[in-house]
């Protein structure tokens, strides 16, 4: 069924359809209102899940541990303080193994205060060992949402599911509803294998020494490299039961291009606006938007970026004393597949400020032939 | 390895009260004379297995056993220093929504668990009601990393924090009344040294609905400085001097005091115990009129 919805609306209902059985979450804006619908499909009884109405986002993400390791559907959401005050709990989350999925809706972090948009919240927390998928519509909400549970349960690890504070949390667009049914027969019941039970007692992440615990992680990394092959059969999956199909990295006219930008999130939706625009112009340009922080789409990220390309990205987000967090993850994978492919940085948006079309033509009109320079921060928008 | 335990000790009401005889208790790494572990053993024996336990770090987290290796015959979740409480909370939503609401779920927490780090939490739970069985061992200081002050510390105690030359100035948060205000069903202090009054404590606790917080006074001779074969004599004294009277209280309002041996004077209770040697005559006068004045007030609520 085709609705009018925001972003968090549609994640509320993404939850709904995924029969969660336990939530917990905190107010903070942009997320707030997640809370506030979960809370009365809850109390309605139109979900049957138990809201435990915490009092802070560490309790939230801490309750989800005990629910999770009964072997039930857990959820959370926040959004940048409440992110950092998890930061804690994030790291047990994926080293017990709970396939928790939680909605960060992007916000920049403070000080000075801010409720805007910029995405340092959840690339802050990218050593915690959760899965991190950044979308761009209420569609890709939904359904990335459903399928993080089904990719989540397999692997045993938590998932992380991003999008822009007020670009997407707050606006409203046409998204397809699935069916009930059809997202039951996608998405079984959880069927723990290891859960605190009274019948087959067992202890959870107890001490370990340090003739153990590497292996642990080692266990953790793994799992992330199994990932990227569940995640394509969940997608085709996905794909032959609600035919939409989803990749950890999508692109735009790149085929010819001779300049590409690589974003995420909302700001991918102006630059997708600004190429073709610029397409109609007759300029080579292209667009590719990152779906997934972890684990890095490395492979597909290659094979999206044409040959002889500049390359420029797009940072909605700041690790001060080095750059763009993007811009460092995807220099790491160059570096690791050995390919010499000089990167334009460009940090812009931070704390909300618009990233608007003549900023992304900046971008491009920035995209310059290599010459051997050190590669330092291109600012876009900033008031000097 | 967890066991599974063998049901040879089960009681007339069908109750197991020997569970953990019954089940291989060994192979924890306490030091002798450690309260906690004695706390613990006794109050499965009345819980039976149909139990979970929920506990953060701390001696009873790293006493526990080293991977793989496991003391618990029951199903045991550790969490992180200040994520009992809602940690909890998660276990018996969890464990409700799974058709499992007849399993007691027990958070067993330390005081620096319970009056520090975690406090905002437990708050939270209890105002909630959850229906959950939260307890605090209470060694009166952080023992597992080495005998640092915590707000359970009492007043003139030595400890790594708080040392010779600034002896802690405060006196103990009063942790009880902190969770009488918040009228839950049911609290009650414990000691080592009346199992029989905690066992039924705890019996009460686990049959009651909603939340309840049980207060135990848990001997620790490394900390406290006291010889080990001391440690029930300790959790004797502390009662008997009052300084950790034995009561129970139901709804925030319902006082009733459970045990009122002969009383001993507080100074007989430190003077056996390291932590308390650097206590000058005027802090013990101190100690022993504040004492006093607890126990006048308890007994008034209790009429
Ligand atoms: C967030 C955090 N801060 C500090 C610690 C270190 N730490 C572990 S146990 C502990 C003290 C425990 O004290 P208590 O709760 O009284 O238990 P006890 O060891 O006395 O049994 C501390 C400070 C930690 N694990 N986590
Ligand atoms: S330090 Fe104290 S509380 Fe910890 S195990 Fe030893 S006796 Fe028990
Ligand atoms: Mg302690």
């Amino acid at each position: 069924m085709k609705k009018v919805i925001s972003g968090n609306e549609a994640a509320s209902i993404a939850v709904k359809l995924s029969r969660v059985q336990v939530i917990s979450a905190y107010p903070i804006t942009p997320q707030t209102t997640i809370s506030e619908k979960l809370s009365e499909i809850c109390g309605s009884g139109e979900l049957d899940a138990r809201f435990v109405k915490v009092e802070s986002e560490h309790s939230a993400m801490a309750t989800l541990i005990g629910a999770s390791s009964t072997g039930s559907r857990t959820f959370t959401a926040t959004s940048a303080q409440g992110l950092a005050l998890m930061h804690e709990i994030l790291f047990w989350a994926s080293g017990a193994r709970l396939p928790i999925v939680m909605v960060d809706v992007n916000r920049a972090m403070a000080a000075p205060w801010t409720i805007w948009c910029d995405q340092t919240d959840s690339l802050a927390q990218r050593d915690t060992g959760w899965l991190q998928f950044y979308c761009w519509s209420n569609q890709e909400i939904i359904d990335t949402i459903i399928a993080a549970y089904k990719i989540s349960e397999q692997l045993l690890l938590p998932s992380m599911i991003c999008y822009d504070g007020f670009f997407n949390s707050h606006t409203h667009e046409v998204a397809d509803i699935p069916d009930q049914e059809l997202v039951d027969s996608f998405l079984p019941a959880r069927q723990a294998e290891y859960k605190l039970d009274t019948k087959d007692p067992h202890t959870f992440s107890g001490g370990t020494l340090p003739s153990m615990f590497m292996e642990f992680r080692y266990k953790v990394q793994k799992a992330f490299e199994r990932a990227p092959e569940l995640i394509e059969s969940v997608y085709s999956e996905f794909d032959q039961k609600f035919g939409r199909r989803y990749n950890p990295v999508e692109s735009y006219f790149v085929d010819d291009a001779e300049r590409v930008l690589i974003t995420s999130g909302s700001s991918a939706s102006t630059a997708y606006h600004t190429v073709r625009m610029m397409r109609d112009e007759g300029e080579k340009v292209g667009l590719i938007r990152m779906r997934q922080l972890r684990p890095f789409p490395e492979a597909e990220l290659f094979r999206a970026i044409p040959k002889g390309a500049l390359v420029g990205v797009l940072d909605r987000n700041l690790s001060p004393g080095t750059g763009g967090v993007w811009t460092q993850e995807i220099r790491a994978a160059l570096g690791r597949n050995n390919i010499n492919l000089s990167l334009h940085e460009f940090v812009a948006g931070l704390g909300g400020r618009d990233i608007s079309e003549n900023n992304i033509r900046e971008m491009f009109a920035g995209m310059k032939a290599a010459d051997g320079k050190r590669q330092s921060i291109n600012w876009i928008g900033l008031n000097r | 390895m967890n066991k599974q335990f063998d049901n040879n000790s089960v009681g007339d009401d069908g109750r197991d009260y020997e569970f953990c005889a019954s089940h291989d208790f060994y192979g924890h790494s306490a030091c002798p004379g450690c309260g906690e572990k004695i706390l613990f053993r006794h109050m499965l024996d009345v819980l039976g297995p149909e139990t979970v336990m929920v506990v953060p770090a701390g001696c009873a987290a790293v006493t526990d056993g080293v991977f793989p290796h496991s003391l618990s015959p029951v199903p045991y979740l550790h969490v992180p220093f200040g994520a009992t409480a809602s940690a909890a909370a998660g276990v018996r939503a969890g464990l409700d929504m799974t058709g499992r609401k007849d399993v007691t779920v027990v958070a067993w927490a330390g005081d620096g668990a319970t009056f520090d780090i975690g406090m905002g939490a437990l708050s939270a739970i209890a105002e909630r009601n959850e229906n959950i069985l939260y307890v605090c061992y209470d060694n009166e200081a952080y023992m597992n990393t080495g005998m640092q002050r915590s707000s359970a510390t009492p007043r003139g105690c030595w400890t790594t924090t708080t040392p010779k030359s600034r002896l802690k100035e405060e006196p103990k948060k009063d942790i009880d009344a902190i969770m009488i205000a918040h009228r839950i069903p049911y609290l009650a202090t414990g000691s080592p040294a009346y199992l029989d009054d905690f066992k039924a404590k705890v019996e009460k606790a686990r049959d009651t609905d909603g939340f309840k917080f049980l207060h135990l006074i848990s001997p620790c001779p490394p900390g406290w400085r006291s010889d080990p074969s001391d440690s029930i004599k300790l959790a004797r004294l502390a009662v008997e001097s009052r300084v950790f009277p034995l009561y129970e209280v139901r709804n925030g309002v319902d006082y009733k005091i459970t045990m009122q041996p002969e009383q001993c004077s507080v100074s007989e209770y430190t003077s056996c115990q390291g932590r308390f040697a650097y206590l000058k005559s005027e802090d013990s006068e101190r100690l022993q009129a504040e004492t006093d004045q607890a126990w006048a007030e308890l007994e008034r609520k209790e009429k």
